[in-house]
């Protein structure tokens, strides 16, 4: 044995006098250089006393550090990031407090499917378990936080695993992945090997779909008379789009994109009816409820869009395409399923429906002409449209600008509550990675880091953080990360003095008693702003809003709007909790007077 | 309902955690589980009993098979397969039932491990159910004490394990900028 490793480090000798420059370094610039041929150049983070060997390397380093004020917001930056760009954000925090404040960000990033790779330090192996000064057992804690997590006490392995995690986040469903990292590790020398292969053998990976059953698939949408395309984050994460668009344009099909999907299927195309689900459209949910075959892509029939199962789609029969086998059947039965990446699923599912197309879609024509007059009475029945007042600026008046100045092109990240909903209404996107925001978890604080995240992304594009006077408060500390990086994200506060949310389902379920809903004390925005170094204005009046937001978008930097809506209005057509898809509340009668 | 469950696992520090806290997670109950290294001592094979409802026993396996440290995780609940756990008893035995209590072993196949002048320690293997009653015969001897592994599981029809081969490696750019 002694023989081996004499042999070895004579062998190792040799090599380094053969190459110019010696491979020896320490752990925290081994992890870099896996950083860089990851393609990393950004990192969300926040140091401590563990990751000083980290932030040491990074110092005169290449890869964009930014600074955030809470490692929550790290988490949720990165996941802005991933959600803009589909590569994985990165974030990074030390141990003990700095792990456990990443946490919400990891499960937020795991309920939506978006990879981020989180790097976390861990005390000296030596110290693990002895309680030692910032000591947290992130391994632990992160286990049902993540699609997987590591424990590196070995320099050997980090190479390795950094790669491994970085497979992991975005290959399949995507998803989080904590590294946690010994102080040792980052600190020790070793000499670094580029690694060139990732081996893991239990990680079952489905991508290309059954070929019998996407020939299945093809005929039963032929036969469907009233087919229903639903489409979901999946479309999104597979990069699918084309292909989405392509399929529902053979077939002719209504589609509803998920809050998770927006922009899946551009929201200016003819085939595009909205949103469906606890707060989606009449026309979208109808559509669900009277398709005779839903065509379910990339999405996990989650309950706030189906309500109630029994009385959801009932009449039915269901396509489930999708990368997790265990989606598959989880909480509807399936007639067909198709375990595969969507994009490559629907590759070959359209080259069978269009060696149809031409004797298929003149025998459809008559069905179909009936289904889209159906769709068209229900959307003009149940209009989703905005209202306007002269006198008070309704929320929904606020999207429908927003929604003008983006013209589908804008990123808008929102945070949560009544003014996301009104945002994944009205806000129109014609592109997929436009629309970022928190949908599985439903975090409160998302809103404004993840426009940092998708900023830094995508410098060139226009970025808005649609938040409540809610949600902005929880992340009231990122003011200053976006002066410091400059970041040109345009904040716009939907005020209505309340957790609207939660207000208006105290309104709607609990005799409207409000407990605990009113946000008084909300800081004067303007001043908050000049505090912060921030251009800010206070808008009042629907007259006021149009020049608030040009002065927005003339602002070459972070601009804070603070938009006075009115306080009571609530969020419709609703679909109250556990009811049925079909029995909307929906909107009580609103003067409708467009602006000019 | 009762579902046995076999797991072959890597044998890596957390894999049992990520198990465990998978059928936490999810509100089941664990009845029993083994575990032990395979041949191959990177691998270890669990057998778990855990109470589930019937509609979501596919849905478990899937969730299982998700775990990345998981190579392969089969239903065993039926098809043609071999449940045995083993039961370490001691039986306090006064002098006059010392005899019956050897007869009563015999008929299960059980075997003396100790013998002292309190009474006997009895090693017993089988499925569950004989198992009980095993159990419930010695107590009528007097105080008992008793041990049970939980059930270890063996299919009779070949698995087919498959594994992720490996994948080469995107390479990014290297950093330009190692000093
Ligand atoms: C971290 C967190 N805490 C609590 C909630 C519950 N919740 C959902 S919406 C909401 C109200 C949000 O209020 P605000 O940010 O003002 O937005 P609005 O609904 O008024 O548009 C609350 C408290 C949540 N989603 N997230
Ligand atoms: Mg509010």
């Amino acid at each position: 044995m002694a023989f081996f490793t004499e042999e070895l480090e004579i062998k190792n000798e040799r090599l380094g006098d053969l190459e110019p420059m010696s491979n020896l370094m320490n752990g925290a610039r081994i992890l870099l250089e896996c950083l860089v041929r990851e393609n990393v150049d950004c990192i969300f983070g926040y140091p401590g006393g563990v990751t000083l060997p980290l932030y040491d390397v990074l110092y005169d380093h290449p890869i964009r550090h930014v600074l955030v004020r809470h490692e929550e917001n790290a988490a949720f930056a990165a996941s802005g990031y991933a959600h803009a760009t589909g590569k994985a954000g990165v974030c990074c925090a030390t141990s003990g407090p700095g792990a456990t404040n990443l946490t919400t960000g990891l499960v937020d990033a795991m309920m939506d499917s978006i990879p981020v790779v989180a790097l976390t330090g861990q005390v000296t192996s030596k110290l693990i378990g002895t309680d030692a000064f910032q000591e947290a057992d992130t391994f632990g804690i992160t286990r049902s936080c993540t699609k997987h997590n590591f424990l590196v006490k070995d320099i050997n392995e980090l190479a390795q695993t950094i790669h491994e995690a970085f497979y992991i986040a975005t290959t399949g469903r995507p998803g989080p992945v904590l590294v946690d990292i010994t102080k040792d590790v980052l600190q020790g020398q070793a000499h670094y090997t580029p690694v060139h292969e990732i081996h893991l053998p239990g990680y079952k990976l489905v991508t290309e779909g059954h070929a019998g059953q996407i020939r299945r698939a093809a005929q039963m949408m032929w036969e469907a008379r009233r087919p229903y395309v639903y489409a979901g984050g999946g479309i999104i994460a597979a990069g699918a789009s084309g292909e989405l668009q392509d399929l529902v344009e053979t077939l002719d099909a209504p589609t509803v994109c998920t809050l998770m999907g927006l922009g899946g299927l551009p929201s200016s195309h003819p085939n595009f009816v909205s949103m469906p689900g606890m707060h989606g459209s009449y026309a979208a949910n109808m559509g669900m409820y009277e398709c005779d075959l839903l065509i379910a892509l990339g999405v996990r029939f989650d309950d706030r869009v189906t309500g109630r199962l029994a009385a959801f789609a009932p009449h039915a029969k269901v396509i489930h395409v999708d990368i997790d086998p265990a989606e598959i059947g989880k909480n509807r039965a399936v007639d067909l399923p198709i375990v595969g990446d969507v994009k490559k699923v629907l590759t070959k599912l359209n080259r069978h429906l269009k060696e149809f197309a031409p004797t298929m879609q003149e025998e459809r024509a008559a069905d179909r002409a009936e289904w889209w007059q159906t769709v068209r009475n229900w959307k003009e029945e149940h209009p989703l449209q905005p209202v306007f007042s002269a006198t008070e600026i309704k929320p929904q008046h606020l999207m429908y600008e927003i929604d003008r100045i983006s013209g589908g092109k804008a990123i808008v990240a929102s945070d949560v509550g009544q003014h996301q909903m009104w945002a994944a209404q009205f806000i129109r996107f014609d592109e997929p990675r436009l629309w970022v925001n928190s949908g599985g978890l439903g975090s409160m604080g998302y809103g404004l880091p993840s426009a940092m995240g998708a900023q830094m992304a995508c410098p060139d594009k226009t970025v808005f953080a649609i938040v409540g006077d809610g949600g902005f408060q929880m992340a009231l500390p990122e003011l200053a990360t976006l002066v410091n990086y400059g970041l040109n994200v345009k904040v716009i506060i939907m005020n209505n003095g309340y957790l609207g949310m939660v207000r208006q389902w105290q309104e709607l379920f609990y005799n409207n008693r409000k407990s605990a809903v009113e946000l008084s004390a909300f800081p004067n925005i303007e001043h908050l702003g000049a505090a912060y170094g921030i251009k800010s204005r206070i808008v009042h009046t629907p007259a006021e809003l149009q020049a608030g937001l040009k002065e927005a978008m003339e602002e070459n930097g972070p601009y804070l709007m603070d938009v006075r809506v009115s306080q009571y209005e609530n969020v419709y057509p609703m679909v109250p909790a556990g009811g049925a898809i079909n029995e909307m509340v929906l909107a009580p009668p609103q003067p409708v007077a467009v602006p000019k | 309902m009762l579902v046995t469950l076999s797991i072959l696992l890597e044998n890596k520090p957390g894999a049992l955690m990520r198990v465990t806290g998978l059928l936490s997670q999810r509100g089941y109950n664990i009845e029993s589980l083994t575990v032990a290294r395979t041949l191959d001592p990177t691998l270890s094979r669990m057998t778990i009993v855990v109470d589930v409802e019937t509609r979501l026993r596919p849905h478990l396996l899937k969730q299982m098979n998700r775990l990345i440290n998981c190579l392969q995780a089969n239903d065993l609940t039926e098809g043609p397969n071999v449940v045995r756990e083993l039961v370490l008893l001691r039986v306090r035995a006064a002098q006059e039932n010392r005899t019956a209590i050897l007869k009563e072993a015999e008929i299960f196949g059980a075997r003396v491990v100790d013998s002292s002048v309190e009474g006997f320690a009895l090693e017993a293997t089988g499925d569950g159910e004989k198992l009980d009653e095993f159990v419930a015969v010695m107590a009528t001897y007097g105080e008992i004490e008793v041990t049970r592994s939980g059930a270890v599981a063996v299919s009779l029809e070949p698995k087919k394990l498959r594994l992720s081969p490996p994948v080469p490696k995107a390479q990014g750019e290297p950093a330009g900028t190692v000093k």
